[in-house]
């Protein structure tokens, strides 16, 4: 792709000034092109809300550049966010205002007339499946309706960018598929995402492209089959013991394959081929409680590149 | 986007939010308007048969209702603007992350905090009309000049919803909102709401005289009996400087709590 990046990030640094001064982000370069949707994949305490709220223009950058959209974070602030949309982390819904009211006060911000809102209402009440919520206090509604008006919020200035810091954090499943829906549709539509995550599947449904964050550090960066065909195995066994003889099979197992990860509840033997493995294994006089073979993730991406697994 | 360029007006849109919310929750500006009304039954009218007309004033024909009536519409702008700026906004601050979510726009501190002194200012507006056509009703005011009072009464809201917007960035947790009635009550009992200045020793004289309620009220004394303009000037100098310095402070502290 050749055309100019909507967001570019050049040693960019986060630091926090307490009474123990705290680096959340440590110079980390990324570019976002346009069109695609963009994830930030880390464990919680990455520094992947630093650098969110950093894009924002929420919060200002320590050191290093950040441009967006073409302009410089640290000074045009204002007049980048009038183009963004913002889905914080934590729920931020005006609760003294009816979810209609949330709307259009969050457009008045903008600067937006009433007409052109309120129309404007009518369509996102519509495509975040609110319509007969609007007179409804925001205390009413359920997690993932919530969710649904808190993005609806962000795309009324029609923003060129959507910034989501995990949006499905503490959804049941069915509401994450519904968000992950609206999601595609508004990428069909144009709009670039950027989108933090900690879990591997949102991240291999949404994004074309990501990075992997830990400790306020990009350790890498690809396409989802990229990044598993570059750090991972084709496939993965699985395999776990009963608690007296662990330690024993473990040890037996030692040198099957190249890579092997030992995790507090199963062990994992990074292989192109499972099925063979698994019979390798059996022949060494293994005997596991559980066997399961299954292709790569990202989170063994994730294993491979920080020792530990996403969700802890 | 060209409808979204920067216009200064935006702070106006804090006005909107709340227009709207009030639509709902208007009865809670009964309260206001009623709370000084009480104050002037019970204590002006009650202990003023009492009293009778005020010693130690230059004018000795002035009632102690129309001393009283003056210093409680002062306390009640200075009461109204404070606690928007204070409880009101703690509120959305700290547990609602209200203004976390309209930074994200391209809101600026600044507007909120703007916004949020204009809203203090228009319900002070309403509670003291008001107020002051209730007094009238019943007598108490006798000179034109006692129109003065609405803009005084701005003033005096102006001034006081600034010095919340510092107090707010400075509270902790919803323990220290008890501080802040720790000073509020004792300085509207000692502001010379009740009894004139010269009851006071020199020294307390002093303490009550760098006071912001003090000013307050004898500005709008001023404008409400006609007398005392010499004062009432000292008092809009007194009240203009404060206010704008504490909004200087109250936007960079703001931003600062706001922004990290």
């Amino acid at each position: 792709m050749t055309t100019a990046p909507l967001i570019e990030a050049r040693d960019l640094t986060k630091t926090y000034v307490t009474s123990e001064p705290y680096t959340a982000v440590k110079g980390i370069d990324f570019e976002v092109r346009p069109g695609e949707a963009f994830g930030v994949l880390g464990a919680n305490g990455a520094g992947k809300s630093s650098t969110m709220r950093m894009i924002a223009c929420v919060s200002p950058v320590t050191s290093g550049t950040l441009r967006i959209l073409g302009m410089d974070a640290a000074r045009d602030g204002e007049r980048i966010r009038a183009r963004l949309g913002v889905v914080p982390q934590d729920d931020t819904l005006d609760t003294e205002l009816t979810v209609r009211e949330n709307l259009l006060i969050y457009g008045r911000y903008f600067g937006i007339p009433w007409k052109a809102l309120r129309e404007r209402c009518d369509q996102l009440l519509a495509f975040s499946r609110l319509e007969d919520k609007g007179s409804q206090a925001v205390s009413t509604l359920s997690g993932g309706m919530r969710r649904r008006l808190t993005i609806a919020r962000a795309l009324i200035n029609q923003p060129e960018i959507l910034l989501l810091d995990e949006p499905t954090t503490g959804l049941d499943p069915q509401a994450r598929h519904l968000l992950w829906e609206r999601l595609f549709q508004l990428k069909e539509d144009g709009v670039t995402l950027l989108l933090t995550t900690h879990y591997m599947d949102e991240a291999e449904q949404l994004c074309d492209r990501l990075v992997v964050m830990d400790a306020g550090k990009i350790v890498a960066e690809g396409s989802p089959a990229d990044l598993i065909e570059r750090h991972s195995t084709r496939e993965v066994l699985e395999l776990r013991f009963a608690a007296h003889e662990r330690q024993l099979m473990i040890d037996k197992c030692a040198g099957v394959t190249e890579r092997v990860e030992v995790l507090p509840d199963r062990l994992v033997l990074y292989t192109g081929d499972g099925e063979s493995t698994l019979a390798a294994v059996h022949a060494l006089g293994v005997r596991p409680a559980g066997a399961f073979v299954r292709r790569s993730t990202l989170e063994d991406v994730f294993l491979t590149l920080t020792g530990r697994s996403l969700v802890e | 986007m060209s409808e979204l360029t920067l216009r200064p007006g935006r702070a106006f849109s804090m006005v909107e939010r709340n227009l709207l919310i009030y639509r709902h929750t208007w009865p809670v500006l009964l309260a206001e308007i009623f709370e000084p009304m009480m104050y002037l039954l019970a204590f002006g009218v009650g202990i003023g048969v009492l009293v009778g007309n005020v010693p130690g004033l230059a004018d000795t024909t002035v009632s102690f209702p129309r001393f009283v009536a003056p210093a409680l519409l002062a306390t009640a702008a200075m009461n109204g603007a404070m606690n928007e700026t204070t409880f009101n906004m703690y509120a959305k601050l700290a547990t609602e992350k209200t203004y976390q979510a309209i930074l994200t726009t391209p809101m600026s501190s600044r507007a909120v905090a703007l916004g949020e002194v204009t809203w203090a200012l228009l319900r002070g507006t309403i509670v003291s009309t008001t107020f002051l056509v209730a007094v009238s009703l019943i007598g108490l005011t006798g000179t034109w000049t006692a129109l003065l009072v609405v803009p005084a009464a701005l003033l005096i809201g102006a001034t006081f919803a600034s010095l919340g917007l510092v107090v707010v960035t400075l509270l902790r947790s919803w323990q220290d909102t008890q501080l802040i009635q720790l000073v509020m009550l004792p300085m509207f009992l000692f502001s010379t709401t009740f009894f004139p200045l010269s009851v006071y020793p020199k020294p307390v004289q002093w303490l009550v005289e760098a006071l912001p309620l003090y000013h307050s009220i004898e500005l709008v004394r001023a404008c409400f009996l006609g007398t005392g303009w010499r004062h009432a000037l000292i008092a809009i100098a007194y009240l203009v400087v404060l206010g704008l310095a504490a909004l200087l402070v109250a936007v960079r502290r703001l931003d600062r709590t706001l922004r990290t």
